[in-house]
């Protein structure tokens, strides 16, 4: 029984993460995710509300990158809508500006990982790193909640 | 033969009033000149009231310099679209020309220098709160800033919605005329708050469910519902929507745009940070404590979001 119980869940697994592979709008998500959780962390930091820790805030910014990183060829012409996507079409329409935005959040993050030592310098790249955000949030991005 | 002409004459008689009463109705209101005071304008208030009144949001050129107010952003709305205005102190295609009581008119009753009455997608019905120093230290600034040429495209409205003068009808409903009015059994930087986000900062604007004439729905002011220029959601702003918020997750977002889960604002909301984060950090926490106060509400019932 154990065998064939975890050969079945094995092959369900690999179906499961062959299929997030595959889908676009379900790995964007699970990055966007991944950054959110990284900014709250980096918001609480920046307020003082969270003791100030070098390795979280090198976390945050390489979280950041290499999210940027992966991003750039998550979004094919095939992935425009399904799966409850909150990408605007308009990312389509203008590609080259939503790439240019994509790769200069991602060499920012880098900077920035490269230039936090202290609580003092966490804040100001910090704030200059979240603008990227709201670059794309702005003109990309279908709010829905 | 008799009875046919009486019925002529009194349908002729009826329309007629009909008529009159429509243009007694809808005659738009002006401030007059002599009715402003001496004022000496404190430019640092105006430019602290252009930033909290969003005024680059619709009438910059450009989202990069937004101190060029050559207007010609479209506002989608459920009757047409419309173009914001040149409102730079060019004088042949902006605001060069106008008196201060011009402006003052325009803000307060959406009159138009020309005696026309403005489409409500200027938020005039938010700006009427204002106190008139304020709007004579706006008018100042906007005075300062650089002189751009060009008009905005006409408003594309179909018909009834581009009979300008019925305006007026709809400001019988939602335009009361009353200025802010402080609550004096509450703070100081509440009633700063107060006067910041129902007057000059309008969210209510946005942020609020709209009746088919395309007035607020008192009831649900601040609850959020669908987003009115097109695809999306606004969200409630009242006790419901900011449970889980502290008044300095609210100020953190008017300076940052960074909301509490590690998202960031989107949509028209990220030009409004980039007018908030230009506030005095003081005004921006008294938006907070106030938006904080606000009783909970419910709104418009949302999609489901799978």
């Amino acid at each position: 029984m154990t065998i064939r119980t975890m050969l079945a869940a094995a092959v369900l697994l690999a179906g499961v993460t062959a299929v997030a592979a595959q889908d676009p709008i379900a790995q964007r998500k699970a990055l966007m995710k991944a950054n959110g959780d990284q900014a709250r962390t980096g918001a609480l930091m920046a307020r003082g509300e969270m003791p100030f820790d070098l390795a979280k805030a090198q976390a945050i910014f390489q979280t950041y990158a290499d999210s940027a990183a992966k991003s750039k060829a998550l979004y094919p012409e095939t992935a425009k809508t399904g799966g409850d996507t909150a990408a605007d079409p308009r990312i389509w329409q203008n590609m080259s500006d939503f790439q240019a935005k994509l790769a200069k959040f991602g060499e920012d993050a880098t900077a920035a990982k490269g230039k936090v030592k202290d609580e003092a310098s966490f804040k100001a790249t910090f704030s200059e790193v979240q603008k990227n955000c709201g670059g794309c949030h702005e003109s990309y991005r279908v709010k829905k909640s | 033969m008799r009875l046919l002409r009486i019925l002529v004459i009194a349908a002729a008689l009826v329309l007629g009033t009909g008529v009159a009463v429509f243009f007694v109705l809808t005659e738009p209101a002006r401030v007059a000149a002599a009715s402003l005071g001496p004022h000496t304008p404190n430019l640092d208030n105006g430019r602290t009231m252009f930033f909290a009144g969003g005024c680059a949001s619709c009438h910059a050129s450009s989202k990069e310099d937004r101190t060029r107010l050559g207007g010609g952003a479209p506002l989608h709305s459920p009757f047409g679209t419309f173009y914001a205005p040149n409102i730079s102190p060019d004088p042949a295609d902006g605001i060069g020309r106008w008196s201060e009581a011009g402006f003052v008119s325009a803000m307060q009753d959406g009159t138009s220098p020309d005696g026309r009455h403005y489409y409500p997608a200027f938020p005039y019905t938010s700006y009427q709160r204002m106190e008139t120093a304020d709007l004579r230290d706006l008018f100042a600034f906007l005075k300062t800033l650089p002189a751009v040429q060009g008009r905005a495209p006409e408003h594309e409205l179909p018909f009834p919605f581009s009979v300008r003068r019925g305006i007026g009808l709809w400001k019988l409903l939602y335009l009361d005329g009353r200025q802010f009015q402080a609550d004096p059994t509450k703070s100081a930087s509440w009633n700063r708050g107060a006067y910041l986000v129902d007057g000059p900062g309008h969210c209510a604007e946005c942020h609020s469910p709209r009746t088919a004439l395309g007035g607020i729905v008192e009831s649900q002011r601040f609850a959020g519902g669908p987003n009115p220029e097109g695809q999306g959601w606004v969200p409630n702003i009242t006790g419901k929507g900011l449970a889980s918020w502290s008044a300095k997750d609210v100020e953190y977002m008017l300076e940052t745009g960074d909301l509490p889960d590690g998202d960031s604002v989107g949509g028209t909301m990220a030009a409004v940070v980039r007018n908030t984060r230009e506030l005095p950090a003081a005004d921006r926490a008294a938006m907070a404590e106030y938006l904080k106060s606000l009783p909970p509400v419910d709104g418009p019932p949302r999609p489901e979001r799978r």
